[in-house]
């Protein structure tokens, strides 16, 4: 699977999907970029562009020739030549489902189809496809064309051909894959979810401020960021909603999102995409 | 940044036009003074996904078009450097 020989499609113009379209582009891949939404796909081919230019100052991504075709569509029927597909709408497993359902009908049998999610398990949208085999999970983070590696998500009925592709594919990006099972949240968000909650609830019993939090884990652990800056950055808002998804997938109460995420998000404190969560943002550049 | 605090003496004035605008539009950005060879992206400077806005700043702000093999951190990390990528940009220009 490499960029000469394989057409990708990707489900979904929003954030994740675009920046994954841009990554695929830069690394010489034609995409097909699909959503029903045409304000979406008209946003989508103006950041393409700039998220590349972004990618190539970073030296993230080659500069010069070879980047790859962008087209952009409405109709599920535009995937029929696709080699590989990647799933990256709204984190709702019934949309998943859906868009998943459409796409494994029509591309060809042994088509690699991944869903790109932070944390539903693999398993619960597989039912929805025509070849259960066919489909793995990937965890790109965000950017995608920054952050090299990936996690990809081996589900149960996840076929060997569906995991050498995927690797295949990854590596033809310059990604690295690694592999882990199944289950909600995977690796990273069934421990960073928890984590983040604790550190939140021991800012609401005052046992420790933000910056002591993550100073502890950066100073003491060597970590790049810590877990509370490592909220904002993610989204409060989103935080939030994993929580849910863990709390209620695993029934484990450890993830019932503490007082004070529930406090920040119902005052608009999303973190740094609304200027202010754990830590003041507006004047940070 | 530390560097201006310690050595006053020894912040260098904006030797071009262009230097001029360049740091005039940092501290406009950043509420903070900078010299023309502090380097912004060093700790305590900007972080990187500025960079892109000083891209556009600069195409922007003195008309170049700044792709390929220029298109490099390095062009932007400090006032001297961007102002001499702008300088040659021009030159290639009028060529």
């Amino acid at each position: 699977m490499t960029a000469a020989d394989t057409r990708l499609a990707v489900l979904g113009a929003g954030v994740m999907g675009t920046a994954i379209a841009t990554l695929a582009i830069g690394r010489g891949f034609a995409v097909t970029l699909l959503d029903v939404d045409a304000g979406a796909l008209e946003r989508a081919r103006r950041a393409v562009p700039q998220q590349l230019r972004m990618a190539r100052l970073m030296g993230a991504l080659p500069r010069g020739a070879g980047a790859g075709e962008l087209t952009t569509t409405s109709a599920i029927y535009d995937l029929a030549g696709a080699g590989a597909v990647v799933e990256s709408v709204t984190e709702l497993p019934r949309v998943k489902a859906r868009v998943l359902a459409e796409a494994s009908a029509v591309v060809a049998p042994g088509t690699l189809l991944m869903t790109n999610t932070s944390g539903i398990p693999v398993d619960e949208l597989a039912d929805a496809v025509a070849r259960p085999q066919d489909l793995v999970g990937t965890h790109f983070m965000n950017p995608p064309y920054l952050i090299r590696t990936v996690e990809v998500i081996r589900g149960p009925r996840s076929g060997d051909a569906a995991m050498a592709a995927v690797l295949e594919l990854l590596e033809a990006l310059d990604r690295e894959g690694i592999v882990v099972g199944d289950g909600p949240g995977f690796v990273i968000n069934r421990i960073l979810q928890r984590t983040i909650n604790e550190a939140a609830r021991m800012v609401q019993e005052q046992l420790a401020t933000p910056e002591a939090v993550d100073g502890l884990f950066t100073g003491c652990l060597g970590h790049a960021s810590g877990p509370l800056a490592t909220a904002d950055l993610i989204g409060l808002d989103n935080v939030v909603d994993s929580l849910r998804v863990l709390r209620d997938r695993t029934g484990d109460a450890g993830y019932e999102p503490c007082e004070l995420l529930l406090t920040k998000v119902g005052s608009g404190d999303f973190g740094r995409k609304t200027g202010r969560g754990f830590f003041d943002h507006r004047k940070a550049l | 940044m530390s560097t201006s605090i310690e050595h006053p003496a020894q912040r260098a004035a904006p030797e071009s036009p262009v230097q001029a605008a360049l740091l005039s539009f940092l501290q406009s950005r950043t509420s903070t003074a900078w010299d023309v060879d502090v380097d912004l992206f060093a700790d305590g400077g900007v972080s990187s996904l500025f960079a892109m806005e000083l891209v556009v700043f600069v195409e922007q702000e003195f008309d170049v078009e700044v792709g390929g093999e220029d298109l490099v951190l390095d062009n932007f990390r400090t006032v001297r450097a961007m102002a001499a990528l702008v300088e040659r940009l021009r030159e290639h220009a009028r060529a």
